[in-house]
Parts: structure tokens; sequence; C-alpha cells
């Protein structure tokens, strides 16, 4: 198990301290660090739990249980393609199958450059413009499979210039 | 408490205010049908919807085991809708569970099972996917199969209530929720202490202990001098496996039995736990004389051990050095014992039948061998050998009583029995400590202060101007307490004892299961009451021997005397003392 360095152990020690007179803690803990490092692997649960009492076994519960919660880093950019209903019917599952077959990962995975996250999203309340894909916050419209590529390029372009 | 009025079935009854319907019903000479539920809501996330029943003033059908009784209620029971939405709850249930239960080890005990039959459900009547399974058998304790796994929650709220630890958690959602370690870990690669608590909970086949049967089976096979050794509290609740009342010793039945399942001797732990006591005594004096570390902590446990290493590897040098008894008569089975007989070592079989699953984990520690062979080859618990011997065809309440093989490690004291209940080795220590620092034995061997089920006791002793302050805690909840305070230096005590399981051996992981469902001759409050009356047998054994401290036993003394010299000498040091693992990772 890697370590996890002392800077990393002194902010989520902080973390968990803004909040030691809430009743029920553990939720407002968890969503200020996966905020601030993106993930929550169990070396932080087990942190959290030496902090709160919480056992190792409950926090993961509830990291596993919410989605909002990750276990382990996302990309720099993180696509989520609606496959609610309206978009499902406008052929969104084309479309996620289209991003898993450029970028080589299934939905919920990231690629090994760390670049890209894939996540199937359900209902984002686009309807209208189904189907929709956001990435990092930003929406697409009406995407259909011939424009997902392109959409990628953009990206892995605008990933290398960092 | 205030009583209030309910109809049940259309019969007024005049019940306690606060019961949840289940209970209420419990009390007036009804049994709902239910699953998940336990021991007065110890668990209750009325997750399963087994329990289902009408009540008025309730929207629909109310789950039993939460919804409270209230002044005026009429419950029903039997109404068409009820039973058919207890049936569905059930079907539904099967749907998703693997049933092979012929072949699975909780055959004859499952509470699905049985209310499968009780509700009428039909195997089939849904049918779809299946949640993916995990199966976890790699430590040598509990395994671990989520196939059987109704998702009560059980085993989660014991290991929180019983420890304070929380090993086991809900986790992912919906169709693939699962109960698990953290990332559905081996218990192998978690920290957990292998008690077995959350086994003796479980309704279904998801959680048991890892059978050793076919071990045993092996050696006989091989035709190895297979010697059987009982642990005090198993004689307590043997009994109940085979329909007797609980609390009904089976000393003589056990000997019996085990003789007829042919292991070439048949002893008892008990002898063993009065050497434990002449070595803990003497290494507590020993301490208190030469300034060692203090409090003293009693290292018979497993499960405790198991903690300390997790939990408290700065402070294991308050542990006492003994080994646990089981393995200590191991030790001496496989020196003084086989060489008095004219055995080989290595052709010695040594069975420990032990309420305990985590003897299983122990049995198997590197440290516990002498000249390269294990102390113990096999570890049963009380069930596992209930079901060896209802294999072998014998009729358990048609044995004799016998005794034990009358051999040189045959004597026990009644302070040997008690160690089976919690303050028991406390209790038994005090009894000698006092003659060792009087030179005289103290009027009335029974200490009652340190007696009862309180999670922490504590009592001040005047032995001969020697004052001995002790505590004693059963459950890791009470021992985290009294390993905070040595930690901060607080600690007021001398001595400790510390048992895993709360309540002591009786109620160990590897005891007979608790269940009202499949108890009908017992008293609706068995589960309050069940272990005092495992613990009564254990007193009433003690108070029938003549000798009742641990330094008058005979035979102890001759092994002293012709073999081991003198209490932690260098050869008692050599076959009776370890060492604990500070470098244990809690996830690895």
């Amino acid at each position: 198990m890697s370590k996890l360095s002392e800077a990393a152990v002194k902010q989520i020690n902080e973390i968990c301290d803004r909040y030691a007179d809430e009743k029920t803690p553990l939720m407002m803990i968890l969503s200020d660090i996966q905020k601030e490092y993106g993930y929550i692997p169990l070396e932080v649960q087990e942190l959290v739990s030496e902090k709160t009492g919480v056992s190792v076994a409950e926090i993961y519960g509830v990291v596993t249980f919410y989605s909002f919660f990750s276990l382990k880093p996302k990309g720099k950019y993180v696509i989520g393609c609606c496959l609610g209903t309206a978009c499902y019917v406008k052929g969104a599952q084309q479309v996620i199958d289209k991003f898993s077959d450029i970028l080589k990962i299934k939905p919920g995975e990231t690629t090994e450059d760390g670049l890209f996250t894939l996540d199937a999203l359900r209902c984002i309340g686009a309807c209208g413009i189904a189907p929709a894909v956001t990435i990092n916050g930003k929406v697409y419209p009406k995407v259909s499979v011939d424009v997902v590529s392109k959409i990628v390029d953009e990206y892995k372009a605008m990933g290398g210039a960092n | 408490m205030a009583k209030i009025n309910i109809k049940i079935e259309g019969i007024p009854f005049q019940v306690e205010e606060g019961l949840t319907i289940l209970e209420a019903a419990r009390q007036c000479g009804f049994e709902i049908p239910s699953l998940c539920a336990f021991n007065h809501g110890e668990c209750s996330r009325a997750s399963c919807r087994v329990c289902l029943v009408e009540a008025t003033g309730a929207r629909g059908l109310v789950a039993s085991c939460v919804y409270p009784i209230s002044e005026g209620m009429e419950i029903t029971i039997s109404s068409p809708k009820a039973t058919k939405a207890r049936r569905t709850s059930v079907e539904l249930l099967l749907s998703n569970h693997n049933r092979n239960c012929q072949e699975c080890e909780k055959n004859g005990k499952c509470e699905l099972y049985h209310v499968a039959e009780l509700t009428g459900a039909k195997v089939g009547a849904y049918s779809g996917a299946q949640t993916p399974t995990t199966v976890d058998e790699l430590t040598p304790s509990i395994k671990r199969d989520t196939s059987k796994c109704v998702l009560c929650g059980r085993c989660v709220e014991r290991c929180k209530n019983a420890h304070g630890l929380g090993v086991l958690g809900f986790e992912k959602r919906g169709f693939n929720t699962m109960v698990a370690p953290a990332e559905n870990r081996s218990f192998a690669n978690s920290p957990c202490i292998m008690c077995g608590q959350c086994v003796s909970v479980c309704p279904t086949g998801a959680l048991m202990e890892v059978s050793e049967i076919d071990k045993i089976d092996q050696a006989f096979a091989e035709g190895k001098y297979v010697v059987v050794q009982t642990a005090p509290a198993v004689r307590a609740a043997l009994g109940e496996e085979f329909g007797m009342k609980i609390g009904t010793p089976v000393t003589g039945k056990m000997a019996a039995a085990l003789r007829r399942l042919g292991f070439k001797k048949v002893f008892d732990t008990n002898f063993a736990a009065d050497l434990t006591i002449m070595e803990e005594a003497t290494e507590l004096l020993s301490r208190i004389k030469n300034g060692g570390a203090l409090p003293m902590i009693t290292s018979c446990s497993p499960g405790w051990i198991n903690y300390a290493e997790y939990y408290y590897p700065d402070q294991l040098d308050h542990l006492s050095s003994c080994k646990s008894p089981h393995e200590m008569f191991g030790a001496i089975l496989k020196s003084y014992y086989a060489e008095k007989i004219g055995v080989k070592p290595e052709d010695m079989f040594v069975v420990s039948i032990m309420p305990c699953t985590a003897k299983k984990y122990e049995e198997q520690r590197p440290e516990l061998t002498t000249n390269g062979l294990r102390d113990v080859d096999a570890v049963l618990t009380t069930r596992e050998l209930a079901k060896l011997i209802k294999r072998s065809g014998i009729r358990f309440d048609k044995l004799p009583d016998e005794d034990f093989d009358n051999d040189i490690v045959h004597d026990y004291t009644g302070a040997g029995v008690i160690f089976g209940v919690t303050g028991g080795v406390m209790e038994a220590a005090l009894r000698t400590a006092y003659f060792v620092l009087t030179g005289k034995e103290r009027e009335g061997v029974v200490f009652k202060e340190v007696r009862g089920f309180e999670s922490i006791r504590e009592a001040e002793f005047d032995l001969n101007g020697q004052k001995i302050k002790v505590a004693i805690t059963s459950g890791m909840k009470g021992a985290k307490v009294l390993l905070d305070q040595i930690r901060e230096g607080k600690s007021p005590y001398t001595f400790i004892e510390i048992m895993g399981c709360p309540g002591g051996c009786i109620k160990g992981g590897g005891q007979p299961y608790v269940r009202e469902a499949f108890l009908p001759n017992e008293d609706v409050n068995i589960m309050d009451t069940y272990k005092e009356k495992r613990a009564n047998a254990l007193y009433s054994e003690d108070e029938r021997q003549v000798i009742r401290q641990s330094h008058n036993n005979p035979q102890v003394k001759a092994l002293y005397d012709e073999f081991l010299g003198e209490p932690n000498s260098h050869k008692a040091h050599e076959l009776l003392h370890t060492t604990y693992n500070k470098d244990r990772k809690r996830f690895n």
C-alpha cells in the first residue's frame, strides 16, 4: 500500500477537524476530500476512520454508494454521456460506445495517460438537446456518432498543450 | 412501564408500551415469521420485509420488527393480504439466493429455509439476474459466501456492538449491494479478529466457520494417535445441538461421545487451564515484584490477541506471555505425555474442541510450535463437534455419563472450569494468587465481585497487605477503554482479564446458534437469559468439584515436580509461553 504524503495527511486531518462539531460529519468530510483530490482511496479512508471513529468498511460503503465519490483518480477531462430515456431513444448508446471504441476504455474507466474518464450518466435534464454529452461541465448538444472523434481530438490537442 | 391495550388476531391483550409488534406478538403467544430482525432490535433495518402484518392506523402493511405498538392497535397476522405479502418477500429473496440447500453447511439451521417453509414460498416464483458472488475462504477461521447473503445486516451490527469494530459493511448499491470488509477484501486482509460473532448471528450460510472435520478424518485415516481436548464452555452448550434445554451441562455425555468417535484419549482443556493459572499467577507476581509491565492482561482469548496486535501493537508487553490453555495442553501432550506413553510426538494429532472460531487462526500461528511440531493440529467448534457426533450415528441423549481418560493429565479443578465465562480466569487466578502470597487458603473460594456481565467490572483485593486492583471485560469495546487508559499511563489496575466475545467463551463464535424460532421449548425471553444459563452450567460444575484451586491440582503439581520444575522455569517458558506480532498490518 502506498503511503500518503505528509502534506496530504495534514490536509485530510484539517478537513476532518473542520467538521469536528458535526454529529454526522462523514458526508461533508468525504465531499471536501473528493473536491480537493478528485478521489478517495483506501489509505485516505483509513485516515478518516481514525479521525472520526467510523469504520473503514462503513466509509467504503458510503464512497461506493454515491456515484459522486470516486475510488480512483479521474482523468483530466471527464466525459459524461447522458443515457437518460430521451438521450437513449435518440441514440446515446451508440455515442457512448463510440467514445469507448476511440478511447479504448469502458464507462467508469480512465485512459492510461490520465487524460479522459468516461462516465455513463442518468438523465441530466437536458432532454431537449438529446443526446447530450458533458465534458468537465461543458454541454455538447445533439451529439452524433460522427462528431465524437472530432471532440476527442480537440481535447487531446488541449491536453497535449498542457 | 405503562401497559397499553392492543388486539392481535381479534384477541385483546395488555402489553408493555414501547414494544415492536413482533415483540408484543411474541409475548402474547404469536410468532410472526421474521428474518432480518434480531435480538430486540440489535439489527432492525427492516430490509427483508418478511414480517409484514396489517395494523390499524398504518398505511399499508408494516414491518412488525420495527413498527411500535400503540393504544388500541389491532394487528392482523393471518389475513390473505399479509400472508401473501410475506410469501412474496421470501420468494424475492429466494430468487437471488444460491439454493444448494442440501449441501449448505447451514442446512437445518437456516432461517431463510425456515421462513420459506412458514410462508409457503415457492422456489422459482421469480427468476432473473443474480448478484455477482464473492466467496472468501482465505482465513482458517471464517468463510464468507455472498451467494447466501440476504443483506440483513446482523453481522454488520454485531461487529460494531460487540467490538466497536465494524469490519463488515454494506458496499456498492442497488442490485450489486454486498456485505463485505472494505474493498470486498478477504477477512485475511482486513483487521478482523476472527471471533466469529458475525457467524453466530448470520441467518443463512453466508458466514460460516471453516470446517476442519476433513483434517480429522484424514488424521484417523493416516493412523495417527489422535487425542482430543475440550474447552470448558463446550460442555455448557453442546447439549443444545441435541435438543436439550439451554444450560444443561453435558460433560459426561460429551466425554462418552468423543470416546465413541474413536479418539485415542479424551482430555479436558481444564487441566491446562489450571496450568495456565500457575504460570500466569506466577508471572503476575513476578512482574509486581520485579517492576514488569503492569497491568498484566490475560492472553487466553485469541480474538483478543488479534485485536491487541492490530490496534495496540505498542502495548503488547502488557499481555501475559502465556499461551492459551489448549495450546499449552498441546505442547505438554506432545512432550511430557507422549514420552510417558511412548508415542512419537510426530505421530500424535491433537484436536481441540473449542467454542471459538479464532482458535482456528491461533492454531496456525507460526510461534505456537514445539520442536517444529504444531502444538495443536485441528480445532473444531462446538457446532462442528455436534455435526461429527450426528454423522457417526450416535444418539447423544442416550449416552451414559463417562469421565475423561484417567491418565496423568486428567485432573482438573473448579478454577479451570470457570475459564469459560467472563471473569472466570480472573477468579481462578485470584484463588491461586491469594495462596501464593499468603501461604494459606482463602476462606471461601468464590470471588463474587468479578462475576457478572457488565461490560467492564472492577474490584480491589487485599492479598496479605498487597493491594491488587483488577478489571474484567469481554468484547473489544470494553478492551478499548482499558487499553486507552494504559496507553495514556492512567490505568489504575494491576491485572486485567480480557475475553474476545461479550460474555466470554460461553457466547463464543463457535457455540450453537440461539434463535427463538428454533427453540420452541425455551422461554420467550431466551435471547436475554441464555448466557446466564450457560454460565450457571459452569459455575455449578465448579461447585461440584472437590478441588477448586488450580495450585491444588495434584497432576499439575506432579507435572512441575517431574518435568517442568517450577512455574515460569526455563522449560515452562519454552513450552508454555509465546510471543506476539507487533507488525500486523490492518489492511495488507
